[in-house]
């Protein structure tokens, strides 16, 4: 039980690092694709919180639909711009230096925030079997007490997906 | 810490024969596709690296091995290495799911489907990166284009699937084959529509022919593995290959009964004793072949042709005498044998596959885009409902099984008739507009 | 008419590229053309806006060549022209000059050069089939079409010792008796001929892949067709019912029953269609024409020594890409003073822009295999 929940605390803190990691280095590459790289091994290290979580389900969707759809197009939408442009656009602005006073200022409340108010947090007892069986529970939340968002969501999708059509095509 | 460790030796074990044995799978599917091309096309095929051709595949691996290794110029070194690493990597990563007999998975997850599914959506980075660290107009227009390609087929493969997944209520993939065991049925003589959507799709998914228009060599656009040579090149046509295991596994697992002997659930006992006469076929099978390679042997021109023929004998009743032997011991029964039918029924799907890519041309890109989003989506949305509407048939008002499937199969057989009528349509109109232009 | 004029410049040509146009280069070196052929497309997007054929990288001065050779030896240069159907080339030939020294080869001769020439065009269209349907992505049927092309080359080896470059005429008739058991071969290829038809006829005609890569694209309709002097199956599709051996039957074809096929839509799978009933026909003259070849004489008596008297001849036939002509110019020498060949290949060849415009980029391959060029010919 204790070496289990050892190996657990590795898996969070490789998933964690890999997450933190990942994001930061997508914000400073210079290089438009390797941005794009370090945002899909956030989005798989999310994923992998997500198992953990015991979420399966959203584990493997959020492999599906962000990583394998919604990255793709980024991708294909990178690749068809020249690279030249990006490589050779101003990286930082001249305001770097406020923006990082500032981003230290942000930090150090966060701090203070948190180690004063450690104490008023009570975070709930994890409910026993949490989110198993997660495939199912998420069906039936979704098609369930949940149907009407679902719908409007999907017609939103709709909408967009019939918007961009007209857009992009040249004759209808 | 042994306690900790122990759930995870298993796994690991296989996981590991897996990786090994999986490679060396792949490429003697490679040398098959090459003797049943061969057979299809009047002739023989590689003959002589190896009594008929045995060796060839070792022989390729080798050559490809040695060969210099080529980085386009200011190609992205990294995603260079990296793009047919992922390819790999996802495809052996896939096997992780499946079940090759009632004991014999790696990792038996209640999502084993939704595992597949995100795992090779993971290796569509495998080829568009590729195309672009090759730096070139054309490996990137054909990168694009077959991630296209498998984007939109992915969808209408994935609702196949999950007809499948009704008929079973699980994702598991070793509950879905219990499923059909219960319910007696292979899932193809439920759903015969959903499998064949899955068919063209997974074809579609591979990049085969009749869909492998962005990797034709005739065609103007060269593909995203132009630029790639030696071992990489050999790492994506591997990655290829295992895709083409895993669909075929997948197609197997969930269509036709996976490790399930035909006629599971009919049990005609030898009288006597507690075997059952199905189960001899496997061993009678490789007996056959046996006798078959002996009584070859003598007719083979070379004097070390005859002996390799011998050892297939031999090898064959050794395989013959394992699945014997299973028989007695009932614990091993179920593994050995399932394997065996696992094993014939993905032969049979990829045979299906290699006879396919040799009969048919191939579709240009934007028929093939059409053939996926106007005819294939619909379609398998169709038979959703479909399936949907006779399991409620089935289940909430009586109706037998095959009843119920049967008119909602009739129903969906006359949608899609009606969309490739209006496809043919369409295409009459292309075809003016062409010329009016 | 005037849009076939050329205003004496490139169809495709950089300072004309509109907005979203581009040049793409296809060739010389490209699996699909079928020889050393260069064509840019002007691209608009996936649409072919025009194309430039550029040609001569297998220029080998044949007729310049012909200037300086006596009429006997230019006949094995012929048959480097079209190399694919060297038979052909060579009757048309060697009728050309029998015309202009007034003479002609006796009727043994001429049914044996009918048969040979049938026999050349079925190997002809086979390999045209064979390569046709790779480049569409077909993998089998080239197999099956070589292995029926062999037959038909051993036939050839056996009766002048050569497969493809026969030189298999003489000006005057044949060298060469035929051989022991020539009329055995033939009748029992052109036995087995209709079956391995059909079997390649289930492969392709009713595939829907196949008539869906086929059907519609490449149109060439029957004016613009006569207009650019297209002959050959590529005319017989677009609906017109001309075939020189009808029209103006040479060699033994006058005694010969058989149907000249055509379609009307004049597109690629039209054009297949009429290739494979080509094959059919020519199958049913050479069954016909083995059944009783006259005994005789196999040349004419012209001597050896071939001084036409001064004068020019057009004389052309059916060769299995189109109107093979030969213009022979003597001035009563030895040697011709001009040898043109009206290659029909290059002529039909022109016809790949009207066809290839307006249609994909993807198609254009399908395109340049349905018209069955040879680049031999068309750059000689």
């Amino acid at each position: 039980m204790n070496g289990a929940g050892a190996l657990d605390q590795v898996f969070f803190y490789f998933f964690a690092a890999l997450a933190v990691v990942s994001s930061v280095l997508m914000v400073t590459r210079r290089n438009v694709i390797h941005s794009a790289i370090f945002l899909i091994t956030a989005l798989l290290a999310t994923a992998g919180i997500f198992l953990q979580l015991q979420a399966e389900f959203l584990f493997a969707v959020q492999i599906i639909l962000y990583v394998g759809g919604i990255m793709v197009l980024f991708i294909f939408a990178i690749m068809l711009v020249h690279q030249d442009v990006s490589l050779k656009q101003l990286r930082y602005s001249r305001q770097k230096w406020v923006a990082g006073v500032l981003g230290v200022i942000l930090v150090a409340e966060f701090w203070f925030a948190l180690d004063k108010g450690g104490s008023l947090f009570h975070p709930g007892a994890p409910i026993s079997g949490g989110l198993q069986p997660n495939t199912e529970q998420v069906g039936q939340a979704l098609f369930g007490g949940y149907m009407l968002p679902f719908e409007i969501a999907s017609v939103l999708l709709l909408v967009a997906m019939v918007g961009a059509v007209v857009m992009a095509k040249r004759r209808i | 810490m042994l306690e900790t460790v122990k759930p995870y030796l298993w796994p690991v074990l296989f996981g590991v024969i897996v990786v090994a044995v999986l490679p060396l799978l792949a490429g003697y599917v490679v040398l098959l596709e090459r003797k049943v091309m061969a057979d299809m096309q009047a002739r023989l095929g590689p003959m002589r690296v190896g009594p008929h051709g045995l060796l060839q595949p070792i022989a390729d691996a080798l050559k490809l091995l040695i060969k210099e290794d080529i980085v386009p110029l200011n190609a992205d070194r990294v995603i260079f290495w990296l793009a047919p690493v992922l390819s790999v990597t996802t495809a052996l990563v896939a096997y992780a799911a499946i079940p090759f007999g009632p004991g014999f998975q790696i990792a038996d997850m209640n999502i084993g489907l939704l595992f597949i599914l995100a795992v090779s959506s993971l290796g569509i980075y495998g080829i568009v990166l590729g195309g672009w660290s090759s730096n070139s107009n054309y490996s990137l227009m054909g990168a694009i284009r077959s991630v296209a390609q498998l984007v939109s087929y992915e969808t209408a493969a994935g609702l196949a699937l999950i007809s499948a997944l009704m008929m079973g209520s699980s994702l598991s993939l070793r509950a879905l084959v219990m499923a059909q065991q219960n319910q007696g049925v292979w899932f193809i003589f439920c759903v015969p529509i959903a499998f064949f959507i899955y068919l063209v799709a997974s074809i579609a998914e591979t990049n085969r022919a009749p869909f492998d228009f962005p990797e034709a060599e005739s065609e103007l656009v060269a593909g995203y593995m132009t630029e790639y040579s030696g071992f990489r090149w050999s790492l994506y046509f591997l990655a290829e290959y295992a895709n083409m295991i895993i669909v075929a596994s997948v197609a197997t697992t969930l269509f036709l009964g996976g490790w399930l002997r035909p006629l599971a659930s009919v049990h005609l006992q030898i009288p006597g004793t507690r075997m059952e006469i199905l189960d001899l076929i496997p061993p009678l099978f490789f007996l056959a072949l046996a006798g078959y390679c002996v009584l070859r042997a003598p007719r083979q021109p070379v004097a070390v042709q005859k002996v390799f023929m011998l050892l297939v004998a031999g090898f064959c009743l050794l395989l013959a005498a394992a699945l014997g032997w299973s028989l007695t011991s009932a614990e091993f029964l179920p593994a050995i044998h399932g394997a065996f039918w696992f094993l014939a029924k993905v032969f049979v799907y990829i045979y299906a596959f290699l006879w396919i890519r040799f009969t048919f041309p191939r579709y240009r890109f934007d028929q093939l885009m059409n053939l996926g989003w106007r005819i294939l989506i619909p379609l398998a949305l169709t038979n959703l409902v479909g399936v949907g509407v006779a399991l409620v048939l089935h289940s909430a008002r009586g109706w037998g099984l095959f009843p119920a499937f049967l008119l909602t199969t009739l129903a969906t057989l006359a949608v899609a008739g009606f969309l490739v009528n209006e496809g043919d349509k369409r295409l009459k109109v292309v075809a003016v507009g062409a010329n009016g232009e | 008419m005037d849009e076939y004029s050329n205003r004496g410049g490139s169809s495709v040509s950089t300072t004309e590229l509109g907005a979203d146009e581009i040049i793409l280069n296809m060739g010389p070196q490209h699996p699909s053309t079928h020889g050393v052929l260069r064509v840019k497309l002007k691209l608009d997007g996936e649409r072919v806006a025009g194309t430039e054929c550029i040609i001569g990288y297998l220029h080998r001065g044949v007729e310049k060549i012909a200037e300086h050779r006596t009429y006997q030896q230019f006949a094995p240069y012929v048959d480097r022209m079209d190399y694919v159907a060297a038979v052909s080339n060579g009757l048309g030939y060697c009728e050309a000059v029998e015309k202009l020294l007034l003479t002609e080869a006796p009727p043994r001769a001429r049914v044996v050069r009918t048969i040979l020439t049938e026999l050349q065009r079925i190997a002809s269209h086979l390999l045209w089939l064979g390569t046709h349907a790779l480049d569409i992505g077909a993998l089998t049927p080239v197999f099956y079409c070589f292995r029926e092309r062999e037959e038909i080359l051993k036939i050839f080896e056996k009766y002048c010792g050569a497969r493809l470059t026969t030189h298999a005429f003489r000006i005057g008739g044949l060298q060469y008796e035929t051989y022991d058991g020539f009329e055995a071969d033939v009748k029992r290829f052109c036995a087995d001929f209709t079956h391995k038809i059909d079997e390649y006829e289930t492969l392709l005609t009713l595939n829907r892949i196949w008539v869906s890569r086929t059907k519609g694209v490449g149109i060439l309709t029957a004016e613009d067709a006569i207009a650019l002097g297209v002959t050959g199956p590529v005319l017989r599709a677009s609906g017109i019912k001309w075939d020189l051996r009808k029209a103006q039957p040479y060699a033994a074809y006058d005694k010969y029953d058989f149907e000249i096929p055509t379609r009307e839509h004049g597109d690629t799978y039209d054009r297949y269609l009429v290739r494979m009933d080509e094959m059919r026909q020519s199958q049913r003259i050479c069954m016909q024409a083995v059944e009783d070849i006259p005994v005789g004489a196999i040349m004419a008596r012209i001597g050896k020594v071939l001084k036409p008297p001064p004068g020019e001849v057009y004389h052309s036939i059916e060769a299995p890409k189109g109107e093979l002509g030969y213009y022979i110019v003597s001035d009563g020498t030895v040697q011709p003073y001009r040898v043109r060949v009206r290659p029909p290949s290059f002529i039909n060849l022109q016809a790949l822009d009207k066809m290839a415009r307006g249609g994909l980029v993807a198609d254009v391959v399908a395109i340049i295999g349905t018209i069955d060029i040879v680049l031999g010919e068309v750059d000689r």
